[in-house]
C-alpha cells in the first residue's frame, strides 16, 4: 500500500535535559583537584608553610594516628558532641512536641523560640563558663543550646504538618490520644525531625570546634588552634581533614537512619 | 441501631452552613446525601460521626449496637486517610490495636477483611505502591474490620477514575448485600446515589436545608441502567437550579 510512496521518518527531538547518573565524574574531579594541588606544591610555587601538599598532610595524619596523639582529642570532641547533642535533642523533642500539640505551649513557646533562635550560641559560652565553670559542662551546654533550637523548630513544624485527616481518621476510630501521638503524629513528623537532626548535628560540630578554640586543652578544635599557633600547617590541615571526615560520618549515619525509618516514602 | 438526626443547624463563623436538618436512618438502610457543591454535606457527615459538634440540634442512636462491634459508626474517607508508613495489613490492624483483642484474634480479623476486599496479595504493600482504587479498598477493609453498624462515607469514590469507580461500586454493592450494615453516603454524583441508595436526601444550596427525601423503590442488586438513568435525571431536576445558583455564588465570591 505504501509502495512507491516516499516516507520521511519523524525527526527525534526529545534529547537532552535528562540528567544521566555519572558514577565516576565526582571522584575524577576530586582526584584532579588533589593532583593539581600536589603539583603546585611539588613545583615549589607556594611555600609549604602556608599550603602543605596533600602528601604531607597525609603523612602528618598517619603520624597522628600511629603515635596515638590524635585519639584523646577526637575522643574529647566526640564526648562533647554526643553529650550536647543528646541533651539538646531530648529537650528539643519534648518542647517541640508540646508546642505542636498544645495551644498554650505554642502561644508561650513560639515567640520565645523566635527571639532566642537567632542568638549565636557561641556568644553565650563566656556566660555559661561563669555559671557552670570552665570544665566540660559549659561546652556541653553551649552545644546543647545550639542543638535545642533547630530541633524545636523541626519537631514543631513536623507535628504541625501531619495531615489533619489522619488525626481525624484515628479519632473517628476512637484511637486513644496517647496512641494517636505515638502512632500517627510522631511517625508523620519523622521526616521533618530527621531533617532537623541533619541541621542540629552540623551545628553541634561547628560549636564543638568553636568552644574548644575558646577554652580547652583537648579536643579537635584545641588541636587545630595549637597547630596553627606553632605554624604546623600540615598538622592543622590534618585536623581539618579529621573534622570533615567526622562530618561525613555523621551525615552518613543520619542518611542510614532516614533510609531505615522512612522506607515508606 | 437506628440513627436520628434532629434539627441540626451549624455555622462556621459568619457562614451559615446547615439549617434545621432532620432525618432517620433505619437499620441496614443506605441513605445518600446529595446537594450542590459546597452545600455542607461533608459538614453534616462530620456532625453525624461525632467529629464536629453541632451548634443546634442533636444526633442520636436508637437501640444498642450489635455485639462485637468495635466502632458502630465508621467513616470511609474521600482521601482514604491511610497511614503511609504502614503496610496494608497494618493499616487495617491499626484500628483494632486498642480493641480488647489478642494478637491472633486481631490477625484473624485483618486476614478476613483483606480476603473479603480482595487485598490478600497486597497485605504487605505500602499505600504508595497501590492505585487509588486499591487504596480505597484498604479504606473499606479498615472500616469493615471494626464491624460497623453504619458506614459514614464521604464521597468515597470521587477521587477515582470512572472505570475504577464502577468496579468498586459493584464490589461495594455485593459487600453490602447479605449484611445488615447501613450507610450514610455523601456524594455529588447522582448516578452513584441512584445506584446505591434506598433513600436520597436532597439538600439545597448553602445554608443547606432538606429539599426533598426521595425513595428509590427497587432492590439495589436488581437496578438496571434504565432505572439508574431515570432516577439520576429526576434527582438532577431537583437540584439543577440550586447547583447553578451555587456555582454562580462561588464565581462571584
Amino acid at each position: 500500500m505504501l509502495e512507491g510512496t516516499e516516507t520521511v521518518a519523524v525527526r527525534f527531538r526529545g534529547g537532552g535535559f535528562t540528567p544521566l547518573p555519572g558514577r565516576y565524574s565526582a571522584w575524577l574531579a576530586f582526584l584532579i583537584g588533589l593532583a593539581a594541588w600536589q603539583g603546585v606544591c611539588s613545583l615549589g610555587w607556594v611555600s609549604p608553610l602556608f599550603l602543605p601538599s596533600p602528601f604531607r598532610i597525609a603523612v602528618a595524619l598517619s603520624q597522628l594516628v600511629i603515635s596515638g596523639e590524635i585519639w584523646p582529642h577526637l575522643w574529647a570532641s566526640l564526648i562533647r558532641i554526643g553529650g550536647g547533642w543528646l541533651v539538646g535533642t531530648v529537650a528539643g523533642l519534648a518542647i517541640g512536641l508540646a508546642m505542636g500539640l498544645l495551644t498554650l505551649a505554642r502561644a508561650v513557646g513560639m515567640p520565645m523560640v523566635s527571639a532566642l533562635f537567632p542568638i549565636p550560641k557561641i556568644a553565650l559560652l563566656p556566660l555559661l563558663i561563669l555559671w557552670l565553670g570552665i570544665g566540660e559542662t559549659a561546652k556541653i551546654a553551649t552545644i546543647a543550646l545550639g542543638v535545642f533550637f533547630p530541633t524545636v523548630i523541626a519537631v514543631y513544624s513536623g507535628v504541625d504538618a501531619v495531615p489533619r485527616n489522619l488525626i481525624r481518621m484515628a479519632q473517628s476510630f476512637e484511637v486513644p490520644t496517647a496512641a494517636i501521638v505515638w502512632k500517627v503524629i510522631l511517625p508523620g513528623a519523622m521526616p521533618a525531625i530527621l531533617a532537623g537532626f541533619r541541621i542540629s548535628a552540623a551545628t553541634a560540630l561547628l560549636l564543638v570546634v568553636s568552644a574548644e578554640m575558646i577554652g580547652a586543652e583537648t579536643g579537635l578544635g584545641a588541636f587545630v588552634l595549637e597547630a596553627g599557633n606553632l605554624m604546623q600547617t600540615d598538622r592543622l590541615l590534618a585536623g581539618v581533614v579529621i573534622l570533615s571526615l567526622l562530618g561525613l560520618v555523621i551525615g552518613r549515619a543520619i542518611s542510614i537512619l532516614e533510609r531505615r525509618l522512612l522506607r515508606w516514602r | 441501631m437506628e440513627l436520628l438526626v434532629q434539627s441540626v443547624s451549624h455555622d462556621f463563623a459568619d457562614l451559615a452552613v446547615l439549617r434545621d436538618i432532620s432525618f432517620r436512618v433505619a437499620p441496614g438502610e443506605i441513605l445518600a446525601l446529595v446537594g450542590p457543591s459546597g452545600c455542607g454535606k461533608s459538614t453534616l457527615l462530620a456532625i453525624i460521626g461525632g467529629l464536629l459538634h453541632p451548634q443546634k440540634g442533636r444526633v442520636a442512636t436508637i437501640g444498642a449496637p450489635p455485639d462485637g462491634s468495635f466502632n458502630p459508626m465508621t467513616f470511609v474517607f474521600q482521601d482514604f486517610a491511610l497511614l503511609p508508613w504502614r503496610s496494608v495489613a497494618d493499616n487495617v490492624g491499626f484500628v483494632l490495636e486498642h480493641a480488647p483483642l489478642d494478637a491472633s484474634e486481631r490477625g484473624n480479623i485483618v486476614a478476613d477483611v483483606l480476603r473479603r476486599t480482595g487485598l490478600v496479595e497486597f497485605a504487605h504493600s505500602y499505600p504508595k505502591q497501590l492505585s487509588g482504587g486499591m487504596r480505597q479498598r484498604v479504606g473499606i477493609a479498615r472500616a469493615l474490620a471494626v464491624r460497623p453498624e453504619l458506614l459514614l462515607m464521604d464521597e468515597p469514590f470521587s477521587a477515582l477514575d470512572a472505570q475504577t469507580r464502577d468496579l468498586l461500586i459493584e464490589d461495594f454493592v455485593s459487600l453490602m448485600s447479605g449484611n445488615r450494615m447501613g450507610a450514610v453516603y455523601v456524594t455529588h454524583n447522582l448516578e452513584e446515589a441512584a445506584r446505591l441508595a434506598d433513600r436520597v436526601v436532597v439538600l439545597s444550596r448553602r445554608p443547606a436545608r432538606i429539599r426533598e427525601i426521595v425513595e428509590l423503590p427497587l432492590a439495589r442488586e436488581s437496578r438496571d441502567a434504565l432505572f439508574v438513568a431515570a432516577h439520576q435525571r429526576s434527582l438532577w431536576s431537583l437540584i439543577r437550579d440550586e447547583a447553578a445558583a451555587a456555582a454562580r455564588e462561588i464565581a462571584d465570591a
